[in-house]
């Protein structure tokens, strides 16, 4: 009979064993020269910049930045009025949070550029598209974050609102400068995966019909995927959203170690 | 109402008439009569869930009592159309879990509220807040975080927060309760001092030394009404009641 310690050391090697065999099966296996005419034609992606940078990662972050903006405001505000102790605001925030959570992005996107117009044919949203992208993102994102700005704000302990009041702080000053900082430290990780799922529902504003300066990096690659009729300018558009969400992660964490560190 | 009360109460710190507070049906305070004169150092002291802290929390409003009266520096701070916040920046508090912004330094502690709500400029805040740490033995840890400071150090820098507001008057909630022993004595030494300076203190304590030695009187409870008071010394060698003895017999 093997020692425990044994039979754990063998079910190692046998998951090193495994792992070896996946990864020399692909590697042996797959048809490389065939994947790669098809997905990294260097011609191809030569020609995919500078416009790739220029326009379409440019795009895709002036997207994302204006929408998670204005959510964070808009969540903010909802995650108050939910904690609010008037009832029609909770209401109020709680109908706007399950409409928009509930709604998928593209129909948000479709009904404030076609629904807007038809509803008011006298007004126009602000800033054209960006106004439009502004909104329909904000308006998602901000309905997710309200839910969890608020369970960050009710994660700060009670003492420090206790704390505050009693040095004579209105409800709304201890909220802005003493709980809301607070909140926002403890969900600095399920902001950061909003703003990752932000920057790749930017690429719903290909609904609006936009011209070549307004493409955004998804518009951008299926542009070229069509005329080149060859997918490598998806997949240097997959590259280039690694390239805003892995530098993201890593500032986070860092972030959140310094952070931690001043507990 | 009798004019010789009435007197009392505009020269009284803390007065507070026929107190009822109720915790959904639980009636955890049933009609307290209790009073600080100015200047005057007064310890609560009774077994856990006497009902002392929440009287303590009553006093700025931090619970809301269900029936009675409470004055605050000749002012009525139960009122429904006093200004609790104007009034909660002159009455100092000091809790058992210290409760310092850990997001902010030791002298932004001490500023912030000087700023927001008694409106001085930052230089005068920063001014009174490092004078406040001095007296508190702490002018060294002004730039470092909460996270950083022992329990001790922590409730002496909870305590000059509450006094760089300037308070007519400050609450102790338990200030030693949440200590290593070893570091108790640091923070009943800067009470102790602050006592002497004929600041106006109501304390709820465990440290019947500290109300022997420091109070001027002392307000036993149990079950949610005032059992036992008078002079510390008396109360805790003669205690009257039975159930006062019976409190001090386990905790002495």
């Amino acid at each position: 009979m093997a020692s425990p310690r044994q039979r754990a050391a063998r079910w190692r090697y046998v998951q090193y064993a495994v792992l070896v065999a996946v990864v020399l099966t692909v590697a042996l296996v797959a048809d490389w020269g065939q994947l790669q005419r098809a997905f990294w034609n260097w011609e191809l992606v030569k020609e995919q910049f500078p416009r790739v940078l220029t326009i379409a990662l440019k795009n895709t972050l002036i997207y994302t930045a204006c929408g998670f903006a204005f959510g964070l405001v808009l969540g903010l505000v909802l995650a108050l009025m939910r904690l609010s102790s008037v009832g029609p605001y909770r209401w109020i925030a709680t109908g706007v949070i399950e409409l928009f959570r509930g709604l998928p992005a593209l129909v948000v996107f479709i009904a404030l550029s076609v629904g807007f117009r038809l509803a008011f044919p006298a007004y126009e949203i602000p800033f054209g598209n960006l106004g439009i992208v502004t909104l329909a993102l904000g308006l998602v994102g901000g309905a997710y974050m309200a839910e969890t700005i608020r369970a960050g704000i009710q994660a700060v302990p009670k003492g420090q609102m206790e704390a505050a009041r009693s040095l004579g702080m209105s409800h709304g000053r201890a909220m802005i400068s003493v709980v809301v900082p607070q909140a926002f430290r403890i969900i600095l990780p399920p902001l950061t995966n909003e703003l990752i799922l932000l920057t790749k529902d930017s690429s719903l504003v290909y609904i609006l019909g936009l011209s070549l300066s307004g493409y955004e990096l998804t518009k951008f690659g299926r542009e070229g995927m069509n005329s080149a009729s060859n997918l490598t300018p998806i997949i240097v558009i997959a590259l280039c959203y690694l390239l805003i969400t892995v530098p993201l992660s890593i500032v986070v964490r860092r972030m959140e170690s310094r952070s931690e560190r001043a507990r | 109402m009798t004019t010789d009360r009435i007197t009392d109460r505009t020269t009284a710190a803390i007065d507070v008439q026929d107190l009822h507070k109720y915790f959904g049906a639980n009636e955890v305070l049933k009609g307290i009569d209790f009073h600080v004169g100015t200047g005057q150092v007064v310890c609560v002291i009774g077994p856990s869930g006497s009902g002392k802290s929440t009287l303590l929390r009553c006093v700025n409003m931090l619970e809301v009592p269900t029936s009675g009266k409470i004055f605050v520096a000749g002012e009525e701070i139960t009122d429904r159309d006093a200004d609790v916040d104007q009034l909660r920046a002159r009455i100092g508090m000091v809790f058992q879990q210290f409760n310092l912004f850990p997001h902010m330094t030791v002298l932004r502690n001490l500023t912030i509220a000087q700023e927001k709500v008694k409106g001085r400029k930052k230089d005068e805040a920063v001014e009174i807040a490092r004078t406040t740490l001095a007296k508190v033995g702490l002018s060294e840890k002004e730039s470092a975080y909460p996270a950083h400071l022992s329990g001790g150090q922590s409730q002496r820098v909870a305590i000059a927060r509450a006094l760089a507001m300037s308070p007519d008057m400050m609450l102790f909630d338990e200030p030693t309760s949440a200590l290593d022993p070893e570091l108790v004595g640091d923070v009943l030494a800067v009470m102790k001092d602050l006592a002497a300076e004929g600041m106006t203190m109501m304390v709820v304590t465990h440290e019947m030394g500290f109300a022997r030695e420091v109070g001027d009187n002392l307000v036993f409870m149990d079950d949610g009404v005032i059992v036992e008071e008078g002079d510390p010394r008396e109360v805790l060698a003669n205690p009257r009641h039975e159930r006062t003895q019976l409190f001090l017999s386990k905790v002495l």
